[in-house]
């Protein structure tokens, strides 16, 4: 075994510098694949991931059209270069599951009752992985739908908590991911208090879960702020521009 | 209870926007009396109705719109047509031709092409069928002449202007015919290419603008500009 | 043919009888349903188990192969999971490549044996670096009526109470087998417990029909010493945060019995 690293120091600062409830700085964009129906990108920490939405459109192959909704597909994929040692192109069990997970996020946010027979396809593709890509890919596959037009009861935004270096955390970092005792990703309705992903892996006493999952959705509504306003940013700028002009 | 955002702000899929008697107009939802955005747009309270006006939509076909599509198959019965829609269109034989169709001895091609362009109107659709257009209407068929702009059909009703303000406003000014597809294709057809070029981007900048305020002035005076009538 | 498609109003009286505190097989919400558990059944395999949880049936055989360790873990030997969803379990399941719903089980299983560290791993090391032990645990679902995460995770960790790994000896760098067989060590025995909310309202172990209509379920796992050791929750719906908390207090309980039983068998 090598030497224990330490994930929390004696002032309670985490390697990267935070403190033990202090998320990652987060950087988001949307609307930047001209080709895509609706897309967006996150750094959160290390991380940066793309997401992009097509659709709704007809369905490919023909025979998984749903006769009362629209078919939601994900593909969350890390690329090769994505991590320390590269990593195959061809999707792990990881990604299979994770696709899964992320899709079933998203179901219970999404009308997929209006647009029947369609397909709404959403790829997240992680370009540099630090931990936490799949809340992050979560957050940043929200506003490609809403980039998109798809009508949704609410954003989803994510965001995990966990124990590391013995103390309840948020937003593990990579090596906290690794090394910590526990990680909890969590992703949110913040409009409706509703859970639509949960996992969790590590070890908790139901105490310490509580209190993380309370800690995460505490993560989730900062987030979630910040998805709003990285929504309007786009518009906000050219009507704020326009009206200048106006009072000329 | 007042309403929660002011007029014509910007809300996101989520956002409450009022409690109480009201109706849940274009792009919200109502759920335990109260009404929430579904999509990305400006908000707008009219009496009791609350509308959120969409920044970008996909085109979902209506019964009466008018259209521009394009023939991607054609095959016994008729023309499958691309209406940039998650709902591919058809085009019946009998909703094209004047006389009835005759398999052994008509050539669809003959008629309509994959690759043309036609102007259309939806005639029917429903949530199990795919969109029925017809072209047996005066003005409707075969596009031969212009130049096609795709914009997001959610910047239409923008294009068009109140009570036809903008379109009415781009026609004279650019002496272009404009025929705006409620798919979010709009032909532009002008005696030259520059006429052609300056209502493209004009239509462009709509879109770029639509959800801001004096844009009717604002395009009148870019298109001037562009024409070298002001200096 | 038989199909497991529940209809629309085979739905309404299911969710409708949870909202009385009923459920269609005369179980309470809480109940967990009987639970069979045979040990030992392929003598081809090192471990091997077979669970009836209702009528859900899984079988797993574990297997020991040398192999190398993984280049962070020089010094662990390597638990690799597998699921099948084999074909006479269910008119749904087809031959083939395995899907996202096995995928997913595999994985799940996999946690609440890896996170618990219910095996130890660092005792199945051979030589550091070049050769340790490897453990394959091969779910295979025979019978699919609901809840394959807790009967493939039962069948997992007794087919590993049972596991016998040869005795060997390193000569010249060679590992080399001598007569008998030591058990694999393991420390802990992991329990997963899966919950349904249908409409809202938390149900035990839900059976295949009720899966059909819930919104969403959680599985939460539990170590000896009642810590949670790994969770997943599935379905297309939501779920509170009290309802959550809940769920793991509840699942805490059952796991307790169940472990019990797993113990006695």
């Amino acid at each position: 075994m090598t030497e224990k690293i330490v994930l929390v120091n004696e002032d309670g600062i985490r390697t990267d510098g935070r403190k033990l409830s202090e998320l990652r700085p987060i950087k988001l964009e949307v609307g930047i694949l001209s080709n895509a129906d609706g897309s967006a990108y996150i750094e959160q920490g290390k991380n940066k991931i793309l997401a992009a939405v097509y659709g709704p459109r007809e369905v490919h192959p023909r025979h998984m059209a749903l006769p009362d909704r629209a078919l939601l597909r994900c593909r969350y994929h890390m690329a090769p270069f994505s991590v320390e040692e590269r990593k195959s192109p061809a999707p792990s069990r990881r990604e299979v599951e994770l696709s899964k997970v992320i899709r079933e996020a998203f179901e219970p946010a999404i009308f997929l009752e209006k647009f029947p027979r369609t397909s709404i396809d959403l790829f997240i593709e992680v370009l540099q992985a630090d931990g936490g890509t799949r809340c992050a890919g979560v957050t940043v596959a929200s506003l490609a739908l809403a980039d998109a037009g798809i009508p949704m009861k609410d954003l989803i935004v994510a965001c995990a908590a966990g124990k590391a270096g013995g103390h309840l955390v948020l937003d593990l970092n990579d090596i906290e991911d690794k090394e910590g005792e526990a990680d909890i990703p969590v992703a949110y309705m913040p409009s409706f208090n509703a859970v639509s992903l949960l996992q969790m892996d590590g070890l908790l006493t139901i105490e310490e879960f509580q209190q993380a999952i309370n800690l995460a959705l505490e993560g989730c509504k900062q987030i979630y702020a910040l998805q709003k306003e990285a929504l309007k940013a786009k518009y906000q700028a050219i009507k704020e521009s326009t009206e200048v002009t106006e009072e000329e | 209870m007042p309403f929660l955002f002011e007029n014509r702000q910007i809300v996101t899929p989520g956002d409450l926007l009022a409690e109480g008697d009201y109706l849940a107009g274009f792009n919200t939802y109502k759920r335990d009396s109260k009404i929430y955005a579904s999509r990305l747009g400006l908000v707008e309270y009219k009496g009791r109705k609350i509308d959120v006006v969409a920044l970008n939509t996909f085109y979902i076909p209506s019964v009466g719109d008018l259209v521009i599509g394009k023939i991607v198959e054609s095959n016994l019965h008729g023309w499958t047509v691309d209406i940039n829609s998650p709902y591919p269109a058809i085009l019946r034989t009998s909703e094209a031709l004047n006389r009835p169709f005759k398999p052994q001895r008509d050539d669809l091609s003959e008629f309509l092409d994959v690759d043309d362009l036609i102007l259309a109107k939806v005639i029917s659709f429903d949530r199990t069928r795919d969109p029925n257009l017809t072209i047996r209407e005066p003005d409707l068929g075969k596009i031969k002449y212009g130049q096609i702009v795709k914009v997001s059909p959610a910047k239409i009703p923008r294009i068009i202007g109140r009570k036809g303000s903008m379109i009415g406003m781009l026609k004279k000014e650019t002496r272009c015919n404009i025929t705006v597809g409620q798919n979010g294709l709009v032909l532009v057809s002008g005696r030259n290419r520059e006429d052609e070029r300056i209502a493209i981007m004009a239509i462009k900048k709509i879109e770029e603008e639509a959800h801001t305020t004096g844009l009717t002035d604002r395009i009148t005076e870019m298109v001037r500009k562009e024409r070298g009538e002001v200096t | 043919m038989t199909s497991v498609m529940v209809s629309r109003i085979r739905r309404q009286q299911i969710a409708q009888l949870i909202a009385d505190g009923k459920r269609l097989d005369g179980r309470g919400l809480k109940d967990y349903r009987s639970i069979q558990i045979e040990s030992g059944i392929i003598g081809k395999a090192e471990g091997s188990a077979r669970v009836r949880l209702g009528k859900t049936e899984v079988m797993v055989g574990v297997k020991i192969d040398v192999g190398e360790p993984f280049s962070d873990r020089p010094n662990e030997g390597v638990l690799t999971t597998n699921a099948e969803f084999v074909p006479l379990a269910s008119p749904e399941f087809e031959a083939g490549p395995p899907g996202e719903e096995s995928m997913e089980l595999a994985r799940v299983v996999d946690r609440g044996i890896r996170e618990s560290k219910a095996i130890e791993l660092e005792k199945l090391c051979i030589i550091p670096g070049k050769k340790v032990f490897v453990i394959f645990v091969d779910v295979y679902v025979l019978n699919h009526d609901g809840n394959l995460i807790d009967a493939s995770t039962l069948a997992s960790i007794v087919a590993l109470m049972n596991t016998k790994i040869f005795k060997y000896e390193i000569k010249d760098g060679e590992i080399e087998k001598k007569p008998g067989f030591s058990p694999l060590p393991l420390r802990d025995i992991p329990i997963s417990v899966t919950l349904a909310s249908i409409n809202g309202i938390l149900v035990v172990d839900p059976w295949l029909d009720e899966e059909e209509v819930m919104d969403a379920r959680l599985t939460i796992a539990f170590s000896k010493d009642g810590r949670i050791c790994a969770i997943q929750k599935g379905g297309s719906g939501t779920l509170s945060p009290q309802q959550i908390i809940e769920a793991a207090n509840i699942a805490k309980e059952k796991s307790e019995e169940i472990r019990e039983i797993v113990v006695k068998s």
